[in-house]
């Protein structure tokens, strides 16, 4: 299981290590650090080393690598989600889950590690239970603690860790009852040059915020629940009824949560809503550079927030450019070239063209570079998705009945919310 | 307000203005106080100082306040093993608590503490909780089994706790079966005892599956690897553990889908290959994986290391999926190289014109080892979808008008690989890659390239002038062998031209080079060619077999025991378990897959076949097909003679049945006589029937025992000199006794007693510790083994030859005197062995005019490691090793008997058939022969 933890920054400090078991040197890291110099960029290190000890299993977020070392053999996924589990935890409770954010909260963040790892083994990991354990930091509650003493470690037993619903505590009580639902669905594509698709697909989410009284049952249907190819959910989602039924039955966590995540596989006709027209050619000392963007198949709605960026070989010294609409920047450092289009007019096709200097003696490069695309649609869900309807049961709580949380009635506000936005949208040039 | 404040330090000690804070009366700031302290510890600072102070601290009700000095405990009671005591009584007691929190956290905290003393407290407290009324603590404590099992596994199994916690695999709680099953799993991982093995039978599954819905994700993944590990009993159980297995793979946690998968794989080889189940069933598996590679690029990475697993087992399952492993320009290095491998495995005449129009694309990307990568897959793309050759050759060869360098290097090498594939099909295009030869200056390309100009000389207008070009960079030693053989192909297809050139090579292999392979095929060819240039044509240009599609397969049983590890770190490394795991009781998984007995379905396959081949593996089954190998040196081996295929160090162990080791045999019995200088009259001589067994049995013996060094018997008294009786030996350690072995047999016609035996004075003062012991009589025809103790203190003369030993034995007939060389090894001491410092400053103290520098072989081309301990087992003691400029120093001290020491320094050169040997002692009379020692001790490994 995982025995240790140490958290490195960009310079190469450790700045933060956590030690489940006996306590192993830093001196591990040096395997890593090697490892991460024969990288070319921080992204291209090996996520799993073995050390003839130890195994260093790592993910990079925040620009922080988190390397866990354990020393039997364990199921090396266990290990890469946990991490990024921890990193949501960190972003949940300080805004950020980056090196200042866990400097700051030292102590926190070594309760939390502590909390949530018993000798290497998962112990309570949903956000909704840690919160019940550890208060998240605020400047309000800490004015409170100092005047009344009282402490950032509820020393109540986190009910949910016991019940049938985890992710749930009990008595949730709100005013205005209300739960919204987001059907956000990213593209995946690679363009060619002659703008037909390599390869799309779609990766779907449903993010939900609940806010309910009590222990609401819900049941979330669709017009069309067969076009999803495969689903993920959420535990606390009823898969029996989704495999006889096609409709999503769960007492949901209080709060913000995942509900589902989907994706429509390469084998359906992705519609594909932009289309970008390159135009780049290199010759001796520099090169003309000419792009346009349009909309193509987008259900009559706006194609918004569109920003492309394009990463320049390494000869190119400078761009001259003019956009017909929307600024861009050139990073003479990192070569990449950022184009913020905002939104499309069907009617004037943005476009942004000019010159491109290279570095003088140096050879015009042998490719063009790939051109990655951002947009957004509101009120689309690419796929076709949609709702159906959504409907609650208050359930009577079987543990105890006479409790706040029985049946009650109340109308909740409903909504459901869709956007279609880029993914890893590539067009080849 | 951020917790940065508890890193502030003021001009007074740091500790000791908490310690007084941690004395204070005030709850908030003794609060505080420990808060600083934690902060400081988790920044690494020694806080250790504090100890009683903070201990004090936990006798409270506060539950933060606990916990942190929980923290504090768990980080320092190791240092601070008598302390720790003092919070044994506030454990104890908290284990009683009310508050099942309380109690969890303090039986949780006990098991973290790794200190002998508190461990014995923890057995009572433990054994309650395992049985407490509340799950909560319930599923702590089986944690902590496994963590007191980390400490003291014995204890853990006199104490019970593993039935305890098998127990607990019953329990109502689904959280706290999950937890047991991974206690319990980690427990069996770690120990080889039969006892911590976790039994399961169909009881304990049908628990495990009740569970397997209602735990937390993380039980999950530990629930599904256990499940794995059943052997389900027949086909139906099977069928409906993966019925309720699969709902897991619609789990938003990767690991659980993994785990999943894991599962099901290892199911549907138990369930019939035909049935229709499993073709639902892998339906089903497609679309969880396909999601797994729109995840991060680190599970991403896992996933594809594991799909590549999967693709090989059973292709169909993603066999529809190429499009999602197609590379984007951002994805990181490590998930753009596995997509790559799993692209050409997918690779099917289908779908080969979209997966050559990627790989072209991205033989035009910017990264070096990408491009090479993409290059090499065109290759392997053509040699296993024959229908798509041509377009795969020609789109190498618009790679090789880009005329970018490694693209050229790399398209080059996989061309000579297709040429093996379809002989006589894409000759035309020979000239162009002859355009390019002067570009290339990597090994394998040039290697490729002078194999093409070799294998079709009779094409190439000017092969000698192309070859003879390669020649001139003869010296480099990676393309010497295809050099070789290509110009010796050369000259049999064209002699009249070329005699002068393939003279030339043939005295440059021979002569001028260290390298035994090279010198070797070049006799070989030599007396081919000058003896029967009709054979050797037969030889060198026999038809070469084919090279198989899959160049890169796992072999199926590897394959198979992989499928039962994935979702493990063993997926990742393609390495079973015990290839890499250390020390681990890996033989009790039970990882073979099922072998299927041939009733009912002739057709089912087994453990050891692989499933039945697809169409997309159209040359399987031709029989004489050899695997490629990725470096164009493998491949060009099968040019030769069969024997080339054994890997050369085979011919240097000593195993006694072929003749060519018969001959070494003899060589290095002629070596060692000649040693003997002149008192041996038979050295030179073939070596008797008797004493060659004796000397086999002594190494053969020797590779079995890890004793010091026994040189082979030799015979010291020949039997014409002694009236019939022939005396051999040897000397040798064993157990630090210091032998004579000798082998003495009755040539004559009357038999032979009253042996006896004496030593005259002698260098070292070697003398017979104990009579002869001989039976007697030793009749006609007979042999006897005998061995001799020795001590080391009999009289001592200087003698010349140093090491000569003068014999006296004596039987009934007469008595005779002969002399052997006593190897000087034999009187290293097992105490020669120097402290490092008297080391530095001996060798600083013996004047550098005492050193002396041989060059020794190293035949076998050991690392480091392996002279040192080899060196060790003949007493000779590496102090040191270091490693200066790439070379490795050994510095190494002996001892003798009568006190003499000897330093020794080693450099070790990487893959270099020598060695540099410096000596340093007083007595510079003994330097010659350590050196022979140390060269045969290292030749004789």
């Amino acid at each position: 299981m995982i025995h240790s933890l140490f958290m490195i920054n960009s310079a190469g400090d450790i700045f933060m290590e956590k030690h489940w078991k006996s306590v192993i040197s830093r001196s591990v890291c040096d395997y890593f650090f090697e490892e991460q110099q024969k990288a070319n960029s921080p992204e291209d290190v090996n996520p799993v080393i073995s050390t003839p000890h130890h195994y260093l299993i790592h993910i990079y977020r925040e620009n922080i690598y988190f390397v866990a070392v354990c020393t039997t053999e364990v199921p090396p996924l266990f290990v890469i989600e946990f991490l990024h589990r921890v990193v949501d935890t960190f972003t949940d409770y300080f805004g950020d889950g980056g090196e200042s954010a866990i400097k700051d909260n030292y102590v926190i963040v070594y309760e939390l590690l502590e909390e949530m790892l018993d000798n290497g083994f998962p112990l309570a990991t949903e956000s909704n239970i840690l919160k019940e354990l550890i208060k998240p930091p605020n400047i309000l509650r800490t004015v409170v603690n100092t005047v009344t003493g009282s402490s950032n470690l509820a020393d109540t037993l986190p009910t949910g860790q016991l019940s049938n619903v985890p992710w749930r505590r009990a008595g949730v009580k709100y005013t205005n009852n209300e739960a919204y639902f987001d059907v956000i669905e990213e593209i995946d594509a690679i363009i060619d040059k002659q703008g037909s698709t390599v390869f799309a697909d779609i990766q779907g989410v449903i993010d939900c915020c609940v806010k309910l009284s009590g222990m609401p049952d819900l049941t979330l249907s669709f017009m069309n629940p067969r076009i999803l190819d495969d689903v993920s959910f959420h535990p606390c989602v009823r898969f029996k009824r989704w495999e006889a039924e096609r409709v999503l039955s769960f007492v949901p966590p209080d709060g913000n949560f995942r509900l589902i995540s989907y994706h429509v596989g390469s084998q359906n006709m992705v519609a594909i809503p932009v289309y970008v027209k390159p135009n780049i050619s290199f010759r001796e000392g520099g090169g003309r550079f000419d792009v346009t963007v349009g909309p193509k198949q987008t259900m009559g709605k706006m194609v918004e927030s569109v920003v492309i960026t394009c990463a320049m070989p390494k000869v190119v010294l400078n761009m001259n450019l003019t956009p017909t609409q929307g600024t861009y920047t050139f990073d003479p450092v990192a070569k990449v070239l950022t184009w913020d289009v905002g939104k499309i007019n069907p009617q004037k096709l943005p476009n942004l063209r000019g010159n491109i200097s290279l570095q003088s003696g140096s050879p015009p490069p042998e490719s063009n570079p790939a051109i990655s695309v951002q947009f957004k649609i509101q009120q689309m869900a690419v796929s076709g998705l949609k709702v159906n309807r959504l409907d609650m049961y208050g359930e009577v709580s079987k543990s105890s009945p006479k409790k706040s949380f029985t049946f009650e009635k109340y109308k909740p506000f409903k909504g459901v919310k869709y956007l279609t936005k880029a993914g890893n949208f590539q067009v080849r040039t | 307000m951020t917790d940065s404040k508890y890193f502030t330090t003021t001009k007074k000690g740091e500790i000791f203005e908490l310690k007084n804070e941690l004395n204070s009366d005030k709850k908030e700031k003794k609060k505080e106080a420990v808060k600083k302290v934690i902060a400081s510890m988790t920044v690494g600072k020694d806080v250790s100082a504090l100890f009683p102070d903070v201990v004090n601290c936990m006798q409270t009700d506060n539950l933060e306040l606990k916990k942190l000095v929980y923290l504090y405990l768990m980080n320092y009671a190791k240092s601070q093993p008598d302390m720790a005591i003092m919070a044994v009584n506030t454990f104890v007691k908290d284990c009683e608590d009310t508050n099942p929190l309380i109690r969890a956290l303090a039986v949780r905290t006990m098991g973290c503490i790794r200190v002998d003393k508190i461990t014995e407290y923890l057995c009572e407290p433990l054994r309650k909780c395992l049985k407490d009324e509340d799950p909560y603590v319930r599923k702590t404590a089986a944690v902590c089994v496994a963590k007191l099992h980390d400490i003291n596994a014995q204890l853990v199994e006199d104490q019970g706790f593993l039935d305890q916690l098998r127990e607990l695999l019953s329990d109502s709680n689904p959280m706290v079966v999950a937890n047991a099953v991974a206690a319990l799993s980690e427990i069996s991982d770690t120990s080889p005892s039969p006892a911590a093995q976790m039994e399961m039978n169909q009881q304990t599954i049908n628990k495990l599956l009740a569970a397997l819905n209602e735990c937390t994700e993380w039980g999950q993944i530990f629930i599904l690897d256990a499940l794995s590990n059943y052997v389900p009993k027949d086909d139906r159980e099977a069928q409906s553990i993966c019925e309720r297995v699969t709902p897991r793979l619609a789990h938003s946690n990767a690991g659980v889908v993994l785990s999943a998968v894991k599962v099901l794989m290892k199911g549907m080889e138990y369930v019939g290959m035909e049935s229709e189940f499993v073709t639902t069933l892998q339906k089903k598996l497609a679309p969880p994986l396909v999601t797994l590679l729109s995840s991060e690029p680190e599970v991403q990475y896992v996933a594809l290391r594991n799909i590549n697993l999967i693709v090989q087992k059973r292709p169909d399952i993603l066999k529809h999926e190429m499009k999602v492993f197609f590379v984007k320009y951002n994805d990181p290095i490590y998930v753009k190289l596995e997509k790559l491998d799993i692209m050409i495995r997918l690779a099917t005449q289908e779908n080969i014109a979209q997966v050559l129009a990627e790989l072209k694309e991205y033989a035009t990307e910017v990264d070096v080892d990408f491009v090479r990568k993409s290059v090499r897959a065109i290759g392997r793309c053509a040699i296993k979808v024959e229908q798509a050759a041509e377009r795969c050759v020609s789109t190498l060869l618009d790679l090789i008008q880009t005329k970018v360098n490694y693209v050229v290097q790399e398209a080059i090498v996989v061309i000579k690989d297709i040429f093996r594939k379809y002989p006589n099909k894409y000759e035309s295009i020979i000239s162009t890659l002859c355009e390019n030869l002067e570009s290339l200056d990597e090994p394998d390309a040039r290697a490729s390239m002078i194999w093409i100009v070799g294998e079709y000389a009779e094409r190439i207008d000017n092969a000698d002038e192309l070859l003879e070009s390669f020649l001139e960079g003869f010296h480099d030693e990676s393309t010497q062998l295809q050099l070789l053989t290509a110009i010796v192909k050369l000259f049999l297809k064209k002699p009249t031209e070329t005699q002068e050139l393939v003279q030339q090579v043939l005295s440059l292999a021979t002569q001028d080079s260290d390298n035994p392979d090279l010198r070797d095929r070049g006799y070989i060819y030599w007396r081919l060619l000058s003896t029967d240039p009709a054979a050797a044509k037969e030889v060198v240009l026999a038809e070469k077999p084919l090279i198989s599609s899959e160049t890169d397969r796992l072999e199926p049983t590897l394959l198979d025991e992989l499928i039962c590890y994935i979702a493990s770190l063993a997926s990742v490394y393609h390495k079973p378990p015990s290839a890499f795991v250390e020390g681990q009781a890996l033989v009790v998984r039970k990882t073979q897959l099922p072998v299927r007995s041939a009733s009912g379905e002739p057709g089912a396959t087994g453990a050891t076949e692989s499933p039945v081949p697809q169409q997309a593996q159209p040359v399987q089954q031709q029989q004489s097909v050899i695997p490629s190998h990725d470096t164009a040196m493998g491949d060009l081996l099968g040019d030769l003679l069969s024997m080339d295929l054994n890997p050369p160090q085979q011919q240097m162990s000593m195993t006694p049945a072929p003749q060519q080791d018969m001959g070494g045999m003899d060589l290095l019995g002629g070596g060692l006589d000649s040693l003997l200088g002149g008192p041996s009259p038979v050295a030179g001589m073939p070596a008797s029937q008797a004493s060659m067994g004796g000397g086999l049995g002594d190494i053969l013996g020797l590779g079995i025992s890890s004793t010091t060094y026994v040189p082979p018997k030799q015979v010291w008294l020949p039997a014409p000199k002694a009236k019939g009786l022939e005396v051999s030996g040897t000397f040798s350690i064993r157990q630090n006794v210091r032998y004579m072995d000798l082998t003495l047999k009755n040539n004559a016609m009357a038999p032979m007693g009253d042996f006896a035996i004496q030593f005259n004075k002698n260098s070292f003062g070697l003398s017979p510790a104990s009579a002869l012991q001989v039976p007697s009589p030793l009749s006609p025809g007979q042999t006897a083994d005998v061995t001799l103790p020795l001590g080391t203190n009999g009289p001592v003369q200087k003698m010349d030859p140093l090491m000569n030993l003068q014999v006296a034995m004596k039987n009934n007939i007469d008595v005779f005197y002969f002399s052997c060389l006593i190897p000087i090894h034999l009187l290293f001491t097992e105490d020669g062995q120097m402290d490092r410092k008297v080391f530095l400053a001996t060798w600083k103290d013996i004047p550098d005019s005492n050193e002396v520098q041989k060059e020794i072989a190293n035949p076998n081309q050991l690392d480091p490691k392996g002279i040192s301990d080899k060196l060790q087992q003949s007493f000779i003691f590496t102090i040191a090793q270091r490693n200066v400029d790439g070379r490795d120093m050994l510095y190494q001290s002996l001892k003798l008997t009568n006190g003499i020491w000897v330093l020794a320094e080693l450099k070790i050169q990487p893959r270099s058939p020598t060695m540099t040997l410096s000596l340093k002692t007083r007595a510079l009379d003994v330097i010659p022969q350590v050196q022979q020692a140390y060269e045969l001790i290292i030749a004789n490994m």
